[in-house]
């Protein structure tokens, strides 16, 4: 193809995207855009099931019937939102083990608030309110993003996200209505994760990458820094009910702007954590790639038997 | 009141196989082969913490002391536990916990299918609903143990190593007890014994198709039917009691 013509192909598919149009794995689409779907995708896939471990890790010491049951399907829940994103990802031309790959070796990132450890089990509320709150928030923009798949899967992944945040608000309310020793498992819930869940949101804006090539193709509606205003002014407020103290000295409602002010987040924690320095980077990443070569004999076991089922079946035809 | 007293203890014997089992499923998550089986061995866990949760109920109900379902699953003592030692053998590598799974699943599957008749309303009303749970539970397994024996040469010794070392355990799913025996007598319990045969059977027939030595062996280890356990069980549930016993009498 001439470069004029690649143009021309762009031009039609930007036209498309301005329309409101879907773009599935099939059609044209500029190496840019199945590069950065694929970076996305891969790396919204590895969070969900590296997800899994700061939660798994409380499964077996879950305090009711009750609640080990309802820890265990939310867990299961990230193992099928990263299926179904990783499926959505290999529509674009990549493999699962290459993504797996990527990970362990730490070409591919993810969400680095699964780089924190999890220490009593208001975590478990904590996480739900507050970490799959943010994730709603910086998911539901994607529902109506322009690659079909993605958009897709976020469709239900968003509605489990929900539903997940409103049981780890359960817990906390649970938590809070409970005994002063409770309500102090809450507090310090509180304090360790609402920095974190801040930085979740990503980088602020000034030093933000890539963000306007994203808003065109609807990979981003709003800046980091809206969507990191618009979940503190959701959660302030459930907070109060809790009766919490979010540890921001400086948090403060602004009537002019109808939002609270806050403090300054430490970005030196969030680069030192992105970075792979976190309290549980090494862990997470021992778990991750334990588990897949540990793992190898009983996958290399389901091809050979597969294999020699597949045998079998064409000496019968024949 | 006698009669109380030995329903009472043939439920907890039945919900403590399914809890321990489903608290050893429980440690796997997040650390499986693959994803596929990481939400499989989720599911297998839930439903067995279902089942679990039905049966403790039900005995709180029977035992009249004003306990609840995590009273009695998380505050006993040791001993207490009536869980056959199958159950609560380690997650040593896949083979163990496919393997376990397996010897478990066959017996529970034809267990429950022979609650289904028991004159007590409430057990068989469980088993109805487990049935359909624990089919798919054997299934999965049963799977499992075809792909490991008849996969590779590694894959092979792995799962013959794990058969080996459970089948130790799997006579113990058969012993009856004070309280199964007055529960058979009186046409709610499950006659064990006659189970036995048949199991030994289509346990055999699957492990041959899989290309698994079926283990010969003439001493079987047993005890936690009458509550003396291997020494797992002691780190089993200080992890599992860990929240009720540090912080008592709260709700959570
Ligand atoms: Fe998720
Ligand atoms: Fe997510
Ligand atoms: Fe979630």
């Amino acid at each position: 193809m001439s470069d004029k013509e690649i143009k021309n192909l762009e031009e039609i598919f930007e036209a498309r995207i301005a329309r409101d149009e879907k773009i599935e794995p099939k059609d044209w689409m500029p190496e840019k855009y199945r590069k950065t779907h694929i970076r996305q995708m891969s790396q919204h896939a590895h969070s969900e099931i590296v997800g899994m471990l700061p939660e798994g890790n409380w499964i077996t010491r879950a305090p009711s019937l009750r609640r080990k049951a309802a820890l265990l399907a939310k867990v299961q829940d990230e193992a099928g939102h990263g299926l179904y994103l990783y499926s959505a990802c290999e529509t674009l031309g990549i493999s699962r083990d290459e993504m797996y790959e990527q990970l362990h070796t730490g070409k591919a990132k993810y969400s680095s608030i699964f780089n924190y450890p999890t220490v009593t089990w208001a975590d478990m509320g904590a996480i739900g309110w507050l970490v799959d709150g943010a994730a709603i928030i910086n998911q539901v923009p994607l529902c109506n993003t322009s690659f079909g798949p993605y958009a897709r899967a976020m469709v239900r992944v968003c509605k489990e996200e929900s539903f997940h945040q409103r049981q780890g608000y359960e817990i906390m309310l649970k938590l809070c209505n409970g005994t002063p020793e409770q309500k102090e498992m809450a507090q310090d819930a509180l304090n360790r994760w609402w920095w974190p869940s801040l930085m979740m949101l990503g980088p602020t804006d000034a030093e933000s990458i890539h963000t306007e090539q994203s808003m065109k193709w609807k990979l981003k509606r709003k800046s980091n820094d809206e969507l990191r205003q618009q979940f503190i002014d959701q959660t302030v407020p459930q907070a109060d009910i809790l009766g919490l103290t979010i540890p921001d000295p400086d948090l403060k409602f602004n009537e002019e702007t109808g939002s609270y002010d806050f403090g300054e987040i430490d970005w030196d924690e969030f680069w030192q954590v992105v970075k792979g320095h976190g309290p549980s980077n090494k862990k997470r990443m021992k778990a991750r790639v334990g588990a897949w070569e540990e793992g190898a004999w009983v996958r290399d076991a389901a091809m050979a038997y597969a294999e020699k089922q597949e045998k079998k079946k064409l000496k019968k035809v024949s | 009141m006698k009669q109380n007293k030995n329903l009472y203890n043939y439920i907890i014997g039945i919900a403590d196989n399914s809890l321990i089992l489903a608290q050893r499923l429980g440690e796997l998550c997040g650390h499986g082969p693959t994803l596929e089986t990481d939400i499989a061995g989720t599911n297998i866990s839930l439903d067995l913490i279902g089942q679990a949760r039905n049966y403790y109920q039900y005995a709180a109900k029977v035992q009249n002391e004003g306990k609840t379902e995590d009273d009695l699953a998380f505050l006993r003592l040791e001993n207490q536990y009536r869980n056959v030692l199958l159950v609560e053998q380690p997650n040593e590598h896949f083979g163990y916990v496919m393997g376990r799974q397996y010897l478990f699943d066959v017996f529970h599957l034809m267990f429950l299918s022979e609650m289904l008749q028991s004159k007590d309303e409430t057990l068989a009303a469980i088993a109805k609903k487990g049935i359909k749970e624990v089919s798919y539970h054997k299934r999965f397994s049963g799977d499992w143990i075809k792909r490991l024996g008849d996969g590779t040469e590694e894959s092979n010794h792995n799962i013959q190593e794990a058969i080996d070392e459970l089948w130790a355990y799997t006579d113990e799913l058969f012993d009856q007890t004070e309280a199964d025996k007055a529960m058979i007598a009186e046409g709610i319990g499950v006659d064990t014994s006659k189970l036995k045969e048949k199991y030994y059977e289509e346990v055999s027939i699957l492990l041959k198709e899989a290309t698994i030595e079926v283990p010969e062996r003439k001493y079987f280890i047993k005890g936690g039917k009458k509550g003396v356990h291997s020494e797992h069980m002691g780190y089993i549930l200080t992890e599992m009691q860990y929240m009720q016993r540090t912080y008592p009498n709260m709700e959570w």
